[in-house]
């Protein structure tokens, strides 16, 4: 089970944090004016790299906030936690 | 180096004569300079595509390409359940397709497949549960396949060790049977492919892992660059399961996929005690027992994106309190090992098999927790695709384009556990 950082309660077991899938997927603004690819795109292609993975997760049973994380997906380590709305961090693999 | 047929005849005459024959059952030639075909990932899956192209296109020049040793990703770590049963009418067709070729396919690789048809038993515990299991057998039946309603003692007439007992969480209230569905033995699967493949010419190449996809002026494929270094294809088939999206991100396409870690376990060995699979959705579990005398036993996936191939320990410890409730006989019983593998899982939970944007590659990905049972029948159509550059008409509606026209083939109710 892993230890996460939520960055306003502290490390907490997973069983308590719900995951929110890849960050930084923007909804086009106007989804009429996309064409089948660009929508298809948003709708269901994922980066789902193999290395640093920039992702949402929710403190359901605790704060009950979402924020934003990197964690590398080979070790699950959590390199870094920020907020929803921020830009993803510069960090070094 | 033709591989001597399997029989009896050599059986007896092996028994009687001199030391064994050791001699290894496929060749392992150094990756040549250029192929008509080459397949990246030798599972069962790209196994048996590189079979069917030499088999029945007469493709011969065929590379299949393994970073790490054949059969060491999922075919070599799932629990082996086989079965049909599937909603959607063009899944039904596929496993269904796969279901009749593994009957014959001991006979068609000369390999023993140890395909056992002992029946896949799945669990209601609930009004939604009885109602979706229904609605799949009436599907079924319209499409010609065979499952069965039971009645929880029907259930446990057909597996003596289910719980009925009163006062359980998640009671026993049915169970849809698919007498024909069983198990088969997953090595062996990816062994007899390739000493089937082998002996056709087909070179199987392990540890050579592809680390780039070449493309020409008009941005069709010409080769990969791989550990073992440059291998020219015009055609190129990517069978890489959990790392399908690392593999064709080397052409700079994003798939709709996404890796999960899915856990297995067994116990330790004992006399036979199951006589066939128990599968249940609703409190994810799946058991059934090897011919070693394991108890081989599915857990669930991680929630989070990893290719850590483990999985966290309370997602075991779940299923096993799932177990233990429906088998009480088994509470007792010791855990001997347990694993991950990397599944790619597509938003619908319906594979991917056919063209790509990019010429002259094809995918057969997206089978997620669930496509050792489809090996058989993904190798034929994929083999059929690759070689006329059309699919076939059963992997047709399983192209990577439904993801942009929205023709999805949502089977999510009978595909999202583990299986
Ligand atoms: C725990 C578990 C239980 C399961 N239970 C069942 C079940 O009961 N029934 C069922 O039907 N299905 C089950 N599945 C799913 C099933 O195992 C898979 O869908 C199926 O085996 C996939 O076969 P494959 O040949 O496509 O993939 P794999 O066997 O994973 O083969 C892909 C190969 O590609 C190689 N590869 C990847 N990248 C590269 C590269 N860059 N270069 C060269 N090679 C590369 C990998 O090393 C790997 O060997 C289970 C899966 C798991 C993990
Ligand atoms: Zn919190």
């Amino acid at each position: 089970m892993l230890l996460i950082p939520c960055p306003y309660c502290g490390p907490r077991p997973e069983i308590e944090f719900s995951y929110g899938g890849e960050a930084h997927l923007a909804r086009p603004r106007d989804p009429a004016a996309c064409d089948d690819a660009a929508w298809g795109d948003f709708l269901y292609a994922r980066t789902n790299p193999k290395g640093i993975h920039a992702e949402r997760w929710r403190h359901a049973h605790g704060c009950g906030r979402f924020f934003n994380a990197l964690r590398h997906t080979v070790s699950d380590q959590f390199l870094i936690t920020y907020r929803i709305g921020a830009p993803r961090p510069e960090i070094a693999a | 180096m033709a591989p001597s047929r399997f029989s009896l005849l050599t059986l007896l005459r092996q028994a009687f004569s001199g030391p064994p024959d050791l001699s290894a059952h496929w060749r392992s030639p150094a990756p040549g300079p250029a192929y008509d075909v080459v397949i990246i990932g030798a599972g069962g899956h790209g196994l048996a595509t590189a079979f069917h192209l030499a088999a029945e296109h007469g493709i011969r020049r065929v590379a299949v390409l393994e970073k790490g040793w054949l059969g060491g990703g999922n075919t070599g770590r799932n629990t082996t359940i086989v079965r049909s049963n599937y909603l959607m009418a063009e899944s039904a067709a596929l496993y269904e397709h796969a279901l009749r070729l593994w009957e014959g396919l001991s006979q068609a690789l000369n390999y023993n497949v140890m395909y056992s048809p002992r029946g896949v038993m799945m669990l209601a515990h609930n009004v939604h549960d009885i109602a979706v299991l229904k609605r799949h057998i009436y599907a079924n039946r319209l499409a010609g396949i065979d499952n069965e309603w039971l009645s929880p003692a029907e259930a446990k007439a057909f597996c003596p060790p289910l719980n009925l007992a009163g006062g359980m969480r998640y009671p026993v209230l049915g169970a849809a049977l698919q007498r024909r569905g069983g198990t088969a033995r997953h090595d062996a699967v990816a062994w007899g492919y390739a000493r089937a493949a082998s002996a056709l010419g087909v070179d199987i190449i392990q540890n050579c892992e592809v680390t780039a996809i070449d493309r020409d002026r008009a941005g069709a494929v010409s080769g990969v660059e791989t550990t073992r270094g440059a291998i020219a294809a015009r055609k190129i088939g990517v069978v890489a399961a959990g790392h399908t999206s690392v593999v064709m991100a080397l052409a700079g396409l994003r798939m709709p996929l996404e890796s999960y870690p899915l856990q297995a376990l067994v116990s330790e060995p004992v006399k036979p005690v199951f006589p066939c699979v128990v599968m249940s959705n609703t409190i994810h579990a799946y058991i059934s027992q090897s011919d070693k005398g394991e108890l081989v036993i599915g857990a669930g996936t991680d929630a989070y994106v990893s290719y850590s191939q483990t999985g966290g320990l309370h997602i075991a410890t779940h299923t096993l309190d799932a177990i233990c409730e429906l088998f009480p006989m088994f509470r007792r019983l010791r855990m001997l090992r347990n694993w991950g593998g990397i599944v790619d899982v597509t938003p619908d939970r319906s594979p991917i098999i056919g063209l790509t944007p990019v010429p002259g590659l094809f995918v057969n990905c997206g089978w997620g927790t669930g496509g050792f049972k489809a090996t058989p029948g993904s190798g034929q159509v994929f083999a059929h695709t690759i070689a006329t550059g059309a699919p076939h008409p059963i992997n047709a509606p399983f192209s990577l384009d439904r993801f942009r026209c929205g023709r999805l083939i949502d089977e999510a109710a009978a595909a999202a556990v583990a299986h």
